[in-house]
Order: C-alpha cells, then sequence, then structure tokens
C-alpha cells in the first residue's frame, strides 16, 4: 500500500485507558487498560458474560465508552477517519437481510471504506474481492447467496470482506465458534499470512483451536476487568478451567 | 393506437414508466433492511400533504412532497432511537396523517372524489407541471439509488460492520427515508398514496423467487415495477378502473407465478444436489459424562416433592444437592 504504516509510529495500534462501558445499565467493563503494539497477535479470552465482546465492540467504535477511552493508531475512536487501516469480523452475518446477496457482493462491501461515493468498483477493487476469496477458499462460490452457505462457510466471508481492504489491524469476534473444523483450519492459514505480512491481530475467543500456535499473548477478562495479560501458554490452561467451572478461583493472579 | 395520440395517456405513460422504475429501486433497499411497510406510513402522511397543498391553492405535488419528507425524517428518528414505543409513536404519525389529511381536504372544500385521485391514482389527471416535478424528483431518486448502491447495500446489509468501514450511517439511513419519501409522491399520480408501499415491495419480493444477489434483485424488480405499471395503465385506461389498483393487482398476479416458478425450480435443484458430508462441529459442548446414580430406590415425579429443574428436554430433580434426571429404568447425576 501507499499509505505510510509508520507515519504514526510509535503509536500503539491499540490503547485503552481506564475504560468502562455501561449496558442498558449494567457496567460490563470496568476499568479496562489494554495496549497492544503493532505486528503484536492478541487473543482477548473469557468465559460468557466476562465482557469480552463489549471490549472488541468498544474497540471499534460500535458501543460508546461510559468512562476512559479507546485510541486507535493513536486517534480517539470518536474522531477516528481511517477506517481503511482495520478490518472487522463480527460475531455472525446478520441473519441475511430481506433480500439476497451473493458472497462476491457481501465481500464488495468490504472495500467502501477506500471507495468514494458515486463511482464504480475499479479493477484493482475487484482483484483485491477475488484474491480475499481465494484465501478463504470461497472463489468457486463467488455467485452464491450468502444465505445458502453454511455458518463456516458464511464465517469466511466476514473474513474475506475484512480481509479485501488489507487493513494493518485485524479484529475478529468469536471467529471460531460453531465452525467445522476445516474451515477453522482455512482461517488460521489466512490469519498466518496476515501475520508474516505485520498485520496486527485482537481476536475474542473461548476456543482459539488451529489459531492457538498464532497467539503472542493473552488477555483473560473475567467480570469486566482484565485478570491476565502475559504470553498465551500460561493462560490457556487457566482459560480453560474458568470456562468450565463458573466459581471464582482466587488466587493464582492478582490484577 | 389512438390511446398513445392522447396527450393526457402520454403524460400518464411516462409517470407510469418512472414510478415503476423508482418504486422498486428504493423498495429494494426497503425490503432488504425489513422496512417494507414504511411507504405504506409515508403514504398515509403524505395525504396530509396533498390535503395542504389543496387547501393553501398550491400544487399538491409540491406540499406532499415536502410533508412526506418531514414524515419519513421522523419516522427514521424514531426508529433509530429504537425505543419501545418507537412503534406507537409510528401508529400515531400514520393515523395522524391520514385523518389529518380528510379533515384539510374537507375544510378545502373538497369532496371524495378528488380524495380518490390521490387515494388510488388517476390518468387524467397528470399535469404537464406535475409531470416536471415527477420526471425531476424521479430522476433523482434513481441516481442516488443506483450511484450510491454499495454503500445502500452495506448500510441495509449489515449496519454494524458497515460503520466499522467508516461510513455515515445514520445520514444514509435518512437518505433512504427521504427517497422513499419523494418516491411516494412520484407515484402518488399513478398508483395513488394507499397503494403505493405495494409497488415498492411486491416486484421486489416477485424477484428474488428468482434470483439469488442484490443486484439481479434490484434490477429484475424494476423492469417487474415497469411492466406492471404500463401494463396497468393500458389496461386501466380500457376497462375504466383506477390505474392504482390495476397496477397492484398485475403486479400481485406477477408475485404468484414467479413464487410457483420459483418453488418449481428451488424444488428440482435440491434434488439434483448431492447431500454435504456432515462436517464436525467445534465450540460444541461435549455431551456431559453419564454417571448412573448407584442404587436410588426412590422415583421422582411431579408430586414427590424434590425441586425440580428444567434441563434442556428434560426435569432433573434436586437430590440431597445434587440432580436426578430419569434415564431408562435408572437415575442419572447430571
Amino acid at each position: 500500500m501507499t499509505s505510510p504504516a509508520q507515519d504514526t509510529s510509535g503509536a500503539k495500534a491499540v490503547q485503552v485507558d481506564d475504560l468502562s462501558v455501561d449496558l442498558g445499565g449494567r457496567l460490563v467493563l470496568r476499568g479496562v487498560d489494554l495496549q497492544i503494539r503493532q505486528g503484536e497477535v492478541v487473543a482477548v479470552l473469557g468465559t460468557n458474560g466476562s465482557g469480552k465482546s463489549t471490549l472488541i465492540r468498544t474497540i471499534v467504535g460500535l458501543l460508546p465508552a461510559a468512562r476512559g477511552e479507546v485510541r486507535l493508531f493513536g486517534t480517539p475512536v470518536p474522531r477516528f477517519r481511517q477506517w481503511r487501516r482495520v478490518g472487522y469480523v463480527p460475531q455472525r452475518i446478520t441473519a441475511a437481510g430481506g433480500v439476497p446477496a451473493t458472497v462476491y457482493e457481501v465481500v464488495s462491501s468490504g472495500l467502501l471504506s477506500k471507495r468514494r461515493m458515486f463511482t464504480p468498483l475499479g479493477s484493482a477493487g475487484k482483484q483485491a474481492i477475488d484474491e480475499a476469496l481465494e484465501i478463504v477458499d470461497m472463489a468457486d462460490r463467488r455467485k452464491d447467496g450468502v444465505a445458502e452457505l453454511s455458518g463456516g462457510q458464511q464465517q469466511r466471508v466476514l473474513i474475506a470482506r475484512a480481509l479485501v481492504s488489507d487493513p494493518e489491524l485485524l479484529i475478529l469476534d468469536e471467529p471460531t465458534a460453531g465452525v467445522d473444523l476445516a474451515s477453522q483450519q482455512i482461517f488460521a492459514d489466512a490469519i498466518r499470512e496476515r501475520v508474516t505480512r505485520g498485520t496486527t491481530v485482537v481476536m475474542v475467543s473461548h476456543d482459539l483451536g488451529p489459531m492457538d500456535a498464532l497467539i503472542d499473548r493473552s488477555v483473560v477478562l473475567r467480570r469486566g476487568r482484565i485478570v491476565y495479560d502475559g504470553p498465551p501458554h500460561a493462560s490457556q490452561t487457566h482459560a480453560h478451567v474458568h470456562h468450565s467451572h463458573t466459581g471464582d478461583e482466587p488466587g493464582w493472579l492478582t490484577s | 393506437m389512438t390511446m398513445f395520440q392522447l396527450e393526457f395517456m402520454q403524460r400518464a405513460l411516462i409517470a407510469g414508466l418512472l414510478t415503476g422504475l423508482s418504486a422498486p429501486a428504493i423498495g429494494t433497499y426497503l425490503v432488504q433492511r425489513r422496512l417494507s411497510l414504511m411507504g405504506d406510513g409515508i403514504g398515509h402522511i403524505a395525504i396530509t400533504g396533498v390535503a395542504l397543498g389543496l387547501l393553501t391553492g398550491s400544487a399538491p405535488v409540491l406540499t406532499a412532497v415536502l410533508v412526506s419528507i418531514a414524515g419519513a425524517t421522523a419516522i427514521e428518528l424514531v426508529r433509530a432511537r429504537g425505543k419501545a414505543s418507537g412503534d406507537v409513536a409510528l401508529a400515531l404519525l400514520f393515523y395522524g396523517g391520514i385523518a389529518g389529511g380528510v379533515l384539510l381536504i374537507g375544510l378545502a372544500g373538497q369532496g371524495a372524489a378528488t380524495l380518490n385521485t390521490y387515494l388510488f391514482g388517476s390518468l387524467t389527471t397528470v399535469s404537464p407541471s406535475d409531470l416536471y416535478v415527477v420526471v425531476g424528483l424521479a430522476v433523482a431518486v434513481l441516481v442516488v439509488a443506483i450511484g450510491l448502491g454499495p454503500q445502500l447495500f452495506a448500510v441495509c446489509q449489515d449496519e454494524e460492520f458497515a460503520r466499522t468501514t467508516g461510513l455515515r450511517v445514520q445520514l444514509l439511513n435518512l437518505v433512504i427515508a427521504v427517497m422513499a419519501a419523494v418516491t411516494v409522491t412520484v407515484a402518488m399520480r399513478t398508483v395513488g398514496l394507499l397503494l403505493v408501499s405495494a409497488l415498492m415491495v411486491v416486484p421486489v419480493a416477485t424477484a428474488q423467487q428468482l434470483t439469488r444477489s442484490f443486484r439481479s434483485t434490484f434490477v429484475t424488480a424494476c423492469v417487474i415495477g415497469v411492466v406492471a405499471c404500463l401494463a396497468g395503465i393500458v389496461t386501466s385506461y380500457n376497462a375504466n378502473v383506477a390505474p392504482g389498483a390495476t397496477i397492484v393487482v398485475l403486479a400481485l398476479a406477477g408475485f404468484v407465478v414467479a413464487a410457483t416458478i420459483g418453488t418449481l425450480l428451488r424444488r428440482r435443484s435440491r434434488r439434483s444436489l448431492p447431500l454435504e458430508d456432515e462436517e464436525p462441529e467445534v465450540g460444541v459442548p461435549a455431551p456431559e459424562p453419564h454417571v448412573v446414580s448407584a442404587g436410588h430406590p426412590h422415583a421422582h415425579d411431579q408430586q414427590c416433592g424434590h425441586h425440580k429443574v428444567e434441563h434442556g428436554d428434560h426435569v432433573d430433580y434436586v437430590h440431597d444437592g445434587h440432580l436426578h434426571a430419569a434415564h431408562g429404568d435408572h437415575w442419572d447425576e447430571h
């Protein structure tokens, strides 16, 4: 890309300061601090209801901060405009709207952060869509309706939609939940390829599957607070223990 | 061929052509956002606009377009708030629109006959000045619906993702609402305010019986809209009935045909497709270990007094601090 990635050199890809988020009167995140350097691959782990999806959705600006702030590449999110640098993969495809849409059409909307209004898609854009579809192994399904695909295939389409704009920061919300193993492997390969090119990756999951090997660092959330932040393998076992036990297990980390 | 030499028929056909194009164009976005009935609401509000024009002696098309844009903006703002009371607020707006319109038309000294021409369309009332307004508005709607197609598609398809690409989602939602309002006014003279929503929705519903992509649905719906409008206007002239009803009945007939063909095609393609291999899913909780309660003589039932807990497809009974579930002839620990 022509845009100099280092223009904001030193700026963290993601910087979360003292973030609290209020969902319908309940504090879902309380005083979260998190810094993610460019090029890092971070997994956000935690049980259901620990606030990990809320954290991700606040980082991409879908939820407002009740207190504190989120900065992307050094700019506070409400004023952030360089959305082309960010690729977001939501948890699920929105229950396909009232009108059918093809795989190609859904992926093409990933280019909107780069497209001007009232201009047709150029050949570079078409090529980017083709490449993104190749990466997730969906090139032969490009003309199929997304509603006809399996859950794993739909998730692959969402990944392609995020990759098509060639983002520097990739944010994934539960990319592996309910996804077949073949799709998970394709995912992991696609992410690995991005990581070797220096992309920063933040993913929420409670089951990393084949992505496990890619992680540099894990962050474990519990009840809206970060209770672990460090190398992945120490956290993995703990995160999984907590997944099966709902009770508190004090002592293994004090924050 | 005399029909096509009549000037009022030429105007009606031009208006019909533009209505047939613009109503399904904006309707595709409304249907995709599952706001199929929005056109109906705006149509009700537009009645007040028409009445205001008749009362003040200005062109009803202009007052209708202003009032419907105001109404559509109000609907969108209420919708975006997402409050539970929004539904009721919309109902109030709709009924206020239709009641206010009828009242004002009465005050203007116009009878039901005048009102009818706006409610169900009329061939003879498209004046040359009306036609200019209709052409201008319809072209504006089409330019926006096609030119902003990718952006509007993204907003309607996945609003949250659209926001993370930096699109101004609220503004685009408002653009859709305003375009719907303008389309209502464009369609007012041909299908009429009470049936305009049908022309936004029925061609789209018909098209998607046979299409897979958004773009082909959009184009097919516009073609269906144009055919229904032109055929409806010609039929209406020959049979001397209101054009709105004729157009909508023709469109609905098209839907029935398309739905039948679509069902047959899907059934055939399903039969020819091989079954996909079952792939193992991960992330699904493994079945709980099967632990049989050792020597449990008591048989739980609805009346046994042990606390009952719903557990998926069966009931667990709380027994000395753990759970028992019936399994064949024994009890499982849950």
